[in-house]
């Protein structure tokens, strides 16, 4: 069954064709890695999905609904839920906030505080709850931030580069978690640069190159094909 | 029950200083000097600091919009100048019998609350933000000023209230509670400080207990990144329309009580300098908190008014002075770099006794 259907997505911004004509299918339960060359155009397709920037053509159809036209939050309400590729935490406000804001329109009160409580523990935040997120280190704000996505249940997330400055036991550390997020039914869309990363927990890949779908398949499938390995693979591999 | 409970402990919270004991054996000891006060003064210093008081209001309004919810409106003087001319056209008209002054003063707020629905509307689902907003709402006061300017012809009137341009409209009924046998007006002295003083202390608390709510909550996090607040699923346009509009109605709070103090408003009242003034109370005293709010604005008035004695070019002087040492010295606010250093000193004082 798919959950996210992308057809026929056209992005311009200017003269430039950011996503051009992008069909792109998600299975629900799986794990979908998303790569390609800088500028190829995937931060601008999550920007899509959210909601953030409005296709020039093309359709978005989640859970069988089509949400083209939805605002953003209302797309979160569906059961998207999103980790930017420049952490986007609420820096002058403590690590505890952040993640209250997050929780308080699914509970309330004590159980607002268990929650807060079982999500600083499962992020390795707990010593530094009252420390305001601007003063945390580039991992742990990236942590932050997919905890707060996480926290909203959703159907599906979206991690935009979410390993980027992350040593390689805590890049492992966070596919173990995706895995994990995985397991209890949750549909991951991962953007990223680091291919341990994506051999660790993609089902599937698709490769973004000049703002089209260049290749998709198994992580072998993609690391094996030539074309791949000449406008991305190979430069990263260098 | 509960709720009540619940209510109370949000009086304190991450998004308001002070907190405890001693925070709030402080406050209830200025609150009791504030009452006890009129007792050992005369009339006219009691108008005076009620005076002062008015202003408070309108601080908030900005404490409220522009310090927790990160958008900096120069709008509040026209909130302030709608509700202050609603009362005297109503009230004018209308008379004060029955008690319709206080009918009055709920009605003109509403009007500048309906005013910053459609203007809020207008600009949060524009998405105007950041700097634009600053020069909408500041045109829209300037405008203001200008069309109640030039309302001096005798064609300018709404029911038998003359508008009266420059000079503005005065000899509007005070405040007037019924009263079996003889009905009590408030005059600018014991009886409308009372009242202010109350309503002060209220919205003091209940704003407390509002920036310190979940809704609050929102309101930080759209002023430290809206799009992430949007993408928890929150409608960051509805939260930032209702925060305004709240705004709207405290500064149109404060355009009343001016108008029912010295019975009378102008067009001045929502110029350049009355637009400017309360950001730099708000500044001053620092902008993200309540209660360095509250102060900062009391003190850097009651400064201004000593000074005005030696002439008003000196007083704004020494407030583009103040502005100036505060952005180098405590960009979040004189007041609050106190209060939060006290703060401190208080925690070291009680971890060395535990
Ligand atoms: N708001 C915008 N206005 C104009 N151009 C934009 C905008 N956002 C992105 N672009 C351009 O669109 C192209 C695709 O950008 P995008 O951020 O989607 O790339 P990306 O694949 O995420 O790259 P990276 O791996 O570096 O994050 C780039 O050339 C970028 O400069
Ligand atoms: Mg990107």
């Amino acid at each position: 069954m798919s959950l996210l259907e992308l057809r026929k997505l056209n992005k311009h911004f200017g003269g430039l064709h950011v996503t051009n004509s992008v069909d792109l299918t998600l299975h629900a339960g799986e794990i979908h890695c998303l790569i390609g060359p800088n500028g190829a155009g995937k931060s601008t397709l999550f920007r899509l999905i959210l909601g953030e920037h409005h296709p020039g053509s093309g359709d978005i159809v989640f859970a069988g609904e089509n949400i083209t036209a939805l605002k953003s939050f209302a797309r979160i309400h569906r059961g998207l839920s999103v980790k930017f590729q420049v952490p986007g935490v609420f820096k002058g406000l403590s690590v505890r906030q952040n993640l209250e804001i997050a929780l308080q329109s699914r509970h309330r009160g004590r159980e607002l505080e268990a929650e807060i409580g079982r999500l600083l523990a499962f992020l390795g935040l707990e010593s530094e709850q009252a420390q305001i997120a601007g003063n945390l280190s580039h991992g742990q704000k990236q942590w932050l931030e997919i905890g707060m996505a996480v926290s909203l249940k959703p159907r599906l997330l979206l991690l935009d580069e979410p390993t980027a400055g992350m040593s390689p036991e805590e890049t492992h550390m966070t596919g173990e978690m995706v895995q994990r997020l995985n397991a209890d039914g949750m549909t991951v869309l991962a953007i990223e640069h680091d291919m341990a990363f994506v051999r660790q927990v993609a089902h599937r890949v698709t490769v973004l190159h000049l703002g089209q779908v260049f290749a998709q398949g198994s992580i072998d499938e993609i690391v094996a094909d030539e074309r791949v390995a000449a406008i991305y693979l190979g430069q990263a591999h260098a | 029950m509960t709720g009540l409970l619940a209510m109370f402990r949000r009086l304190e919270g991450p998004q308001t200083a002070g907190r405890g004991p001693a925070f709030w054996g402080l406050f209830a000891l200025v609150l009791a000097a504030a009452l006890a006060y009129p007792q050992f003064s005369d009339g006219y210093t009691v108008g005076n600091t009620v005076y002062f008081f008015v202003w408070v209001f309108i601080a908030l309004s900005l404490c409220l919009i522009w310090g927790y919810g990160g958008s900096l409106s120069f709008g509040q003087t026209a909130f302030f100048g709608i509700a202050g001319y609603g009362y005297g056209i109503l009230t004018i008209n209308f008379g004060s019998a029955y008690g319709f002054t206080l009918v009055a003063l709920v009605a003109a707020v509403a009007i500048a609350a309906l005013f910053a629905v459609l203007l809020g509307y207008f600009m949060f689902f524009g998405r105007i933000a950041g700097v634009f907003l600053g020069i909408v709402t500041l045109a829209v006061t300037l405008m203001l000023e200008r069309f109640m300017a030039q309302t001096a012809g005798p064609e300018w009137h709404i029911g038998t209230a003359r508008l009266n341009g420059f000079n503005g409209m005065s000899a509007m009924p005070p405040l007037t509670i019924p009263w079996p046998g003889e009905p009590i007006v408030l005059f600018a002295d014991v009886g409308l400080y009372y009242l202010v003083l109350g309503l002060l202390v209220f919205v003091y608390l209940a704003l407390r207990i509002l920036m310190n709510s979940s809704f609050g909550n929102v309101i930080v996090a759209i002023r430290e990144n809206p799009e992430r607040a949007e993408m928890l699923g929150y409608d960051i346009r509805k939260y930032q329309l209702i925060t305004f509009v709240i705004g709207a109605a405290l500064a149109g709070l404060s355009g009343v009580l001016y108008t029912v103090w010295g019975q009378y408003i102008t067009p001045s009242s929502m110029g350049m300098t009355a637009a400017a003034l309360p950001l730099i109370w708000v500044a001053v005293g620092g902008r993200s908190d309540l209660t360095s709010t509250v102060i900062g604005t009391l003190v850097v008035l009651a400064a201004f008014q000593a000074l005005t004695i030696y002439g008003s070019q000196y007083a704004l002087v020494f407030m583009g002075v103040l502005l100036v040492l505060t952005v180098l010295i405590a960009p979040n606010g004189l007041v609050l770099g106190v209060m939060n250093w006290l703060g401190r000193i208080a925690t070291r004082l009680t971890q060395r006794a535990g």
